[in-house]
This record gives structure tokens, C-alpha cells and sequence, in this order.
């Protein structure tokens, strides 16, 4: 098991560099540099900042030095909020992005999995086409077109809830963007979790729980959701995915100041560290994540362990 | 003459000081205890604070409440004592003597003196502190050596005579000095806060500002929040607790945040619903000139508009600027036939043609165009750079059509993201017509006239003549008022023959302001201090 973990961690390294060095070349390929702006530095200064920067060493310098420094923690200065490390800036926009996507992604699976179950049981009924129907709409809008109509709702029309930002940080600023951060996500999981269902209720077991005169709740609860939920949770991977680039376009909408929006921000201005600093962050995340899942499996599954 | 300028100023302020101060303290006790909370769409994540290092409006915004310059600026724009309470110029107009505000404190209550003023020029000038902006103080003696880092900071014209007396030297007489310092690469900082805190001594908690507010609260990408200083000199007057400033850059999404009573004043409007403001807001709705110009330029280092000055004139003959800004932009913006919008103590100069009927301009326009060598069978085929934005489209659009009636050009349309534009643009071998704005540093009608200098950096026009030159150095060191707008008048006369752009429209604020906000005047710099409003009760 120790061998299997360590040869996971290892072959994790590579994908990590990889990553980092694609981001680094691909940032500075983008035209445009994080020194051009409406009013001409004069050259003396221009020279100065790149050299405070360090921008003037051959790239694959530059990437080496980068290299020694994030492992030190160090992700180097922004290069557009100068009064902020892009460490700090990770600091406190990690934890809001946290928030969000950990919420979005309770609620998508709470309802995903009771809409979907409720949608199985009452199958090609009305409530069932009603589920699917709405589940259908929710995969189909995108999150940039959700967005502005809930906030035209409930914050403009309606005036329940704030239009954006983060104000004092209390849950109702959360609302919605999380809504528009998991709806999509519930529809999926809801069709995914309805599939399935649908199937573990058609197998014998089942109709032997029904033969020796169970409760309906109790064959549901007890004996079909745990089976049908599997593929369910092998989705759990690119809804991951899919929170955090969702979580990009929604913090910009919503103006919450999370990760996401830092990155978006950060390459629109060629800020440079920053984001970098995001890719790694996230990079580091997933592929941590991965590796958690991979130790899990083959803990669960001996066989994986030989290969 | 300027003497008595400033001695007309005191005098005003003196007498609006004691009439206020009642009614202002009636009203604040009136008000004060409920939500004195004011809360303004800012634009852009401010990328500093520090007043020496930031450059955007948005941090200019901020920076306002924070930090009090010489000279202050009343709410219709004019100028007015700030930190100065008064100043005099030597007869040579190379030497200012400002007297500092006695009894000024900083945010932590410690005395502002001359020598803190002193500090923050030389620092502002300091290679070190890579400011991108001090190349604004080169008037102010040795500060373009300093800056090139070929004398030390204290060569810099700037000394403390006593503690309340600051001496500013200047290499030649400059006559929008005075404007020049209420910009915030002049503010003082307080030394031992920027020592301890080092290059990012801008944050909460080390911050020391010498204004009407300090700094409580900053989080990046959403807001930043200032406090009333209770050391400020004028906190009697000073009305409003607390001020958020928002980071919203998105108009649509700002404009959501108001409706929902989110924001008390907004920064930008979304142009696409302009009418539904209109109909729906119609009395919140500020709208006033502001100092600044929208126009395309056109390369004058390459074929087609190199040497052409008459298939320029055509060009910019044949688009009818009263549709353009009626019908495209649409917020009351001015047609534009001269470069520097109206501002004071200048003369706007408009070429000949700018009196005629478009249908006249239109037939001038084609009998210069064939004079060109350009022909419906050789019509000329041009590009137009634009940076990716809805309104510059439209406006590339329309100019694109107009183009084609009247003359026939054949016009291809390329947007750029932003930075990639600005690059293409300052490069001036990729394009051939492309969109810029300007909008001036200072009140002043030099800010635009200099752009278009041989040796500006941001001349990306490329335009070279020297007449023009000589007519802005003369202007540099001309003392005299009259004769030194006589010089800007005359040269901007030379560059509306030669045009090497094409003026389209002067630039109008557009802001939502809640009808609870008092005292917001529209003024031509757009600029707005905390200090100089109030909220109506809660």
C-alpha cells in the first residue's frame, strides 16, 4: 500500500511541472504585457519595472526562479494589486471560493439525488416529465444567461436579496450565486441519479424487498439509493471540475471576490504571478484531490494496488 | 495677477466658511445616528493606494478622501486651497511659496508639516518607488533628472523652508502648476508609516492619510472602506461616516446593484440602456461635460495616410458628427471638430469646414478623395483598430458606413482585447486607422495639446511637425495667460489642418446619484470628494 502511495505521489510531481511550465510559457505568449496601459511609461521607468520584476532573464530563468520560490510558498508579488503578495491574495480569496462551491455543491447533491429518486419513482408520469423537464432547462441555460435573470428577480423586482458583492459576508450574499453555481449541476445529477434508479428498482433484490412486504421508503432509503448512487459519485470528479470553471464566470457576475474572479481579473490585466498563482493553487488542488481518490480505490480494490 | 488669484480664493472660502458651519451641524445631528453610510460604484479594482505609485480613476477616486494636495479643488471643479492655505509666485514665475494649513493633522493626530510634503515629492520622483506617473512633474526643477536617476531625490526643486512653509522650484513658468498639484503623485506621505510598512505600506492599519477619511477596510476585487478622520482640519464640515467604494467593473451589473438600492452613486452607465434609464431614472441621471476626447487616429508613418493629408481631411470630413453622437453614443456627448474640449481660458478651435452643412463637407470630402488618387474603381481599402468593447464598435461601425457612402472606402473592422490593442497601437507598424480617447491630468488645455508632441510617447499617430512643437515649447514657458493660450490656440490650429486624427466627440460624465445624496455638482473633471456631501436622513 505504502509503495502504491508513493508511486502515485511520484508520477504526480511531473503532471505538476508540466502544468506549471505550460502556464508560464502560455501567459507570456499571450500579446500585450502587464506594463502597457493607456499613458506610456517613459522607457527609463518601463526598464526599471521589468527589471525589479525580474522579466528581463531568459524565460527558462525566469521559470527556474519561479520553481525555487513556490516551493518555498513564495508566489512573488502581483503585478496589478502592488500592495498585496499573490499569496495573500490566494488567502483571501480561496476561502470564499471554498464557501461557494461547497455549498453549490451540498445543494446540487441534495436535490440532484431527491429530485431524481422522486423522478425514477413516478416514472413516465407527470411529476416525472415535470423533474426531467425542468432538469432538461437547467442543463441547457448557461450560468452567464441564469446569472443576470436571477438577480433581475430577486434582487431588482423582488428586492429579497442582494444584487452582488460580498457585503458583510453573511449567507444571504451566498444565495445566489451558489443557485446559479448549482442548478446545473443538480439537473445533471438529478438525470444521472433517475437512471440508475430506475434500474436498481427493475433488478430482483429489489422486487424480493417488495415480496417480503417492506415499506416503499424503506426499499428506497435502505436498499436502492446506495447502489444507484454510484455512478453518481464517480461524477463527483468533473463536478468538481465543472464548480470551479463554473465558479469563474459566476464570482465575475456576481462580484464575489473568490479565487475565480482573481483569475479572470488577473489575465485580463497580464498579471502575470497572479495567475499563475491561481493555476498552481488549483492545479496542486486537483491533483491532490485525484490522489486522495486513487489511494481510496486501491484501497477498495486490492487488484489496482498490483498494477 | 496670480497673486491676487489665490487672495480671491481665501476670500471666498472665508466667506463660506461661518455660513455653513450652523446648518451643516444642524443637519448632521439631525442625521448622524442614523445610516450616515455612503456607497459608490467605483469601476475597476483599485490596483494601489499608494498615491504615488497609482495611476487609474479609480484609485484616484480613493485617493481623494484619503489625501489632501497643496491645492484642493471645490465641488464645481475650480481650484482652491488645500493643504496650502495660501501661496505666492515669484515675478519670474519660477518659484511658489506655499503656507501650510496651521494645525493639520494626519490620521494618527501627528502635525503635517512642510517637510512631509518634501518627503513625498522626493519619493514620488525616486526611481526606486517606480512610480508610473511622475513623468507629470517635470516642470518642478531637476525632477526629470532625478527620475532618470542621474541626480539624487534631494536635488529635486522642492524644499521646506520652516515647518509650515514649502518652496517649489520650477524649470520654466508653468501655468497649470497649481492644477497639477491637487494630482496624487503629489500628496505627501507620512514618512514612518511608509518605513515601516515599506512598498506596501498602502493597506489598512499602516495607511496614514493627511484627508478627510482613512483607510478601515480593503477587500480586493470587492470594496474598499473609509472612516471619517477625526483629525482631519475641516471635520466639522465634513458630513458623511463612512464611504464604500465598490470594484464593480461590469455597467449592467452596477446598474442592478443601484436598482436594488445596493449603491448610492454609480461610476459608468451601460450605454444599450441609456433609454430605459432615461425613462425609468430620469431624475437621477447626472450627465455633464467632461474633460475628454474620443477620436481615431490615423498612422502617419506608413502608406495610405503618410504624406496624405488631404485623403485625412476627407476622411474626416464625411462622417456626420451630430448622428454619431446623437444616434450612436447617444448620452449628450459633443460633436467634435477640434481636439481639446471647451476648458477654461482657451478658445475651442474648430477647422473652417466645422460651420458648413454635412452635405457640403460631403462633396468637399469626395473632391479631395479623387484629388487623393482614389476612384469608385480604386477605392481606398483601410482597416480600423478598435479595442473589444460594444460602443466602440458601433462607433467603428457607423464611421465604416458613413465612409462607404459618401466616398466609397472600403473598410475592414478588427477589435483587439485591451492589452493586445495597446500594444498594436503604441507599436504604429500594424495599423492604419485606429480608436483612442484621451482625458486630461489637469484643467488644462496643455494636457491635450502635449499628446500630439513630436516627442510624446503617446503619440501613436507618429505625427511630427515642427511648427507645432515650437508653438507648445513657446507655450511651456510663457508666463503670461492670455499669450500662452494664444500659442496652444495657434498650434492646435496647425494640428486641425494637418489632422492626424480625426475628433469624433468631447467625452460626458454619466453617473445614477440617489436623490438622498446632497451636494453632488457635476464638474469637468468628474471628480467628487466624500468631504463635500451629505446624505438626506437614512
Amino acid at each position: 500500500m505504502l509503495r502504491f502511495a508513493v508511486q502515485r505521489l511520484l508520477g504526480a510531481i511531473p503532471t505538476l511541472l508540466v502544468l506549471i511550465a505550460l502556464a508560464f510559457f502560455l501567459i507570456r505568449l499571450a500579446p500585450g504585457g502587464p506594463f502597457d496601459s493607456e499613458k506610456q511609461l517613459p522607457p527609463e521607468i518601463e526598464t526599471k519595472l521589468r527589471a525589479a520584476y525580474n522579466l528581463d532573464d531568459p524565460l527558462p530563468v525566469q521559470l527556474g526562479r519561479y520553481l525555487l520560490n513556490i516551493v518555498q510558498g513564495d508566489f512573488g508579488p502581483s503585478f496589478q494589486y502592488r500592495d498585496f503578495t499573490v499569496s495573500e491574495l490566494i488567502a483571501t480569496g480561496f476561502p470564499v471560493s471554498l464557501r461557494l462551491g461547497s455549498l453549490a455543491m451540498a445543494i446540487a447533491l441534495l436535490l440532484g439525488i431527491t429530485a431524481g429518486t422522486l423522478a425514477a419513482l413516478r416514472q413516465n408520469r407527470p411529476a416525472d416529465y415535470t423533474i426531467m423537464g425542468a432538469a432538461m432547462t437547467g442543463i441547457s441555460i448557461p450560468n452567464f444567461v441564469l446569472a443576470p435573470l436571477l438577480v433581475l428577480v430577486f434582487a431588482v423586482w423582488l428586492g429579497w436579496l442582494p444584487a452582488g458583492g460580498l457585503g458583510d459576508g453573511s449567507l444571504r450574499y451566498l444565495v445566489l450565486p451558489v443557485i446559479a453555481l448549482a442548478l446545473p449541476q443538480v439537473a445533471y445529477i438529478a438525470r444521472l441519479t433517475r437512471g440508475s434508479m430506475i434500474e436498481v428498482l427493475r433488478s430482483p433484490f429489489i422486487r424480493t424487498a417488495r415480496a417480503q412486504g417492506l415499506a416503499t421508503h424503506t426499499i428506497i432509503l435502505r436498499h436502492a439509493l446506495k447502489p444507484a448512487l454510484l455512478p453518481v459519485i464517480s461524477y463527483l470528479g468533473p463536478a468538481l471540475a465543472a464548480i470551479i470553471t463554473g465558479s469563474v464566470v459566476v464570482e465575475q457576475i456576481f462580484g464575489v471576490p473568490g479565487l475565480g474572479r482573481f483569475f479572470v481579473q488577473g489575465a485580463l490585466n497580464r498579471d502575470y504571478t497572479l495567475v499563475m498563482g491561481v493555476v498552481v493553487f488549483y492545479g496542486s488542488l486537483i491533483i491532490a484531490l485525484n490522489f486522495l481518490v486513487d489511494l481510496l480505490y486501491g484501497w477498495l480494490d486490492p487488484r489496482l494496488r498490483q498494477s | 495677477m496670480r497673486r491676487i488669484f489665490a487672495g480671491a480664493l481665501i476670500l471666498t472660502l472665508v466667506a463660506c466658511g461661518p455660513a455653513q458651519d450652523p446648518a451643516a451641524s444642524a443637519q448632521s445631528a439631525a442625521g448622524g445616528s442614523t445610516d450616515n453610510v455612503l456607497r459608490i460604484g467605483n469601476g475597476a479594482e483599485p490596483q494601489t493606494l499608494d498615491p504615488h505609485r497609482a495611476e487609474g480613476v479609480p484609485e484616484s477616486n480613493i485617493l481623494r478622501d484619503l489625501f489632501e494636495g497643496l491645492v484642493g479643488e471645490a465641488p464645481d471643479g475650480s481650484l482652491v486651497p488645500g493643504a496650502a492655505q495660501s501661496w505666492t509666485v515669484s515675478d519670474d514665475g519660477l518659484t511658489y511659496t506655499f503656507s501650510l494649513r496651521p494645525g493639520a493633522r494626519w490620521s494618527n493626530g501627528e502635525a503635517v508639516t512642510a517637510s512631509d510634503f518634501e518627503y513625498g515629492l522626493r519619493r514620488s520622483v525616486d526611481p526606486a518607488t517606480l512610480s508610473r506617473y511622475s513623468s507629470i512633474l517635470f516642470p518642478i526643477l531637476n525632477a526629470e533628472a532625478v527620475i532618470n536617476g542621474e541626480l539624487p531625490t534631494t536635488a529635486l526643486g522642492v524644499r521646506a523652508l520652516d515647518e509650515n512653509t514649502l518652496q517649489i522650484q520650477l524649470n520654466a513658468p508653468t501655468a497649470y502648476l497649481l492644477g497639477l498639484l491637487t494630482h496624487s503623485t503629489t500628496y505627501p506621505v507620512h514618512r514612518a508609516s511608509v518605513a515601516a510598512g515599506g512598498e506596501r505600506f498602502a493597506r489598512p492599519g499602516s495607511l496614514v492619510g493627511n484627508g478627510a477619511y482613512q483607510l478601515s477596510e480593503w477587500t480586493v476585487q470587492s470594496h474598499v472602506r473609509l472612516d471619517r478622520n477625526p483629525y482631519y482640519w475641516d471635520v466639522a464640515n465634513t458630513q458623511i461616516d463612512t464611504v464604500y467604494y465598490y470594484a464593480i467593473e461590469n455597467p449592467d451589473a452596477e446598474l442592478k446593484r443601484y436598482r436594488a438600492d445596493e449603491l448610492d452613486i454609480t461610476g459608468a452607465l451601460p450605454y444599450q440602456q441609456l433609454d430605459w434609464v432615461r425613462a425609468n431614472l430620469g431624475d437621477e441621471l447626472v450627465i455633464s461635460p467632461y474633460l475628454g476626447s474620443y477620436y481615431f487616429g490615423f498612422n502617419l508613418t506608413q502608406p495610405p495616410f503618410k504624406d496624405a493629408k488631404a485623403l485625412r481631411t476627407a476622411l474626416s470630413m464625411a462622417i456626420d458628427r451630430e448622428i454619431l453622437t446623437q444616434r450612436v453614443a447617444g448620452a449628450g456627448e459633443i460633436a467634435a471638430y477640434g481636439w481639446v474640449p471647451p476648458v477654461a481660458g482657451y478658445t475651442a478651435q474648430q477647422p473652417e469646414w466645422a460651420s458648413w452643412t454635412q452635405a457640403e463637407r460631403n462633396a468637399r470630402a469626395q473632391a479631395l478623395y479623387a484629388e487623393a488618387g482614389y476612384s469608385a474603381e480604386n477605392p481606398l481599402r483601410v482597416e480600423v483598430l478598435y479595442n473589444t468593447n460594444e460602443n466602440h464598435k458601433r462607433m467603428s461601425v457607423a464611421i465604416a458606413s458613413m465612409w462607404k457612402q459618401v466616398l466609397g472606402v472600403e473598410t475592414s473592422l478588427l477589435n483587439q482585447e485591451w492589452k493586445v490593442f495597446l500594444e498594436t497601437r503604441n507599436q504604429k507598424s500594424a495599423t492604419q486607422v485606429f480608436r483612442a480617447g484621451w482625458i486630461a491630468d489637469y484643467n488644462d488645455a496643455y494636457s491635450f495639446a502635449q499628446l500630439m508632441h513630436s516627442k510624446n510617447e503617446q503619440n501613436d499617430s507618429g505625427y511630427v511637425n515642427a511648427e507645432y512643437d515650437a508653438l507648445l515649447d513657446k507655450a511651456a514657458v510663457e508666463q503670461d495667460p492670455a499669450v500662452r493660450a494664444g500659442y496652444l490656440e495657434a498650434a492646435e490650429r496647425v494640428l486641425l489642418t494637418d489632422l492626424p486624427i480625426m475628433p469624433v466627440y468631447f467625452y460626458v460624465s454619466k453617473h445614477l446619484v440617489k436623490p438622498r445624496v446632497q451636494g453632488f455638482v457635476p464638474n469637468i473633471m468628474d471628480h467628487h470628494a466624500t468631504r463635500q456631501l451629505s446624505l438626506n436622513g437614512g
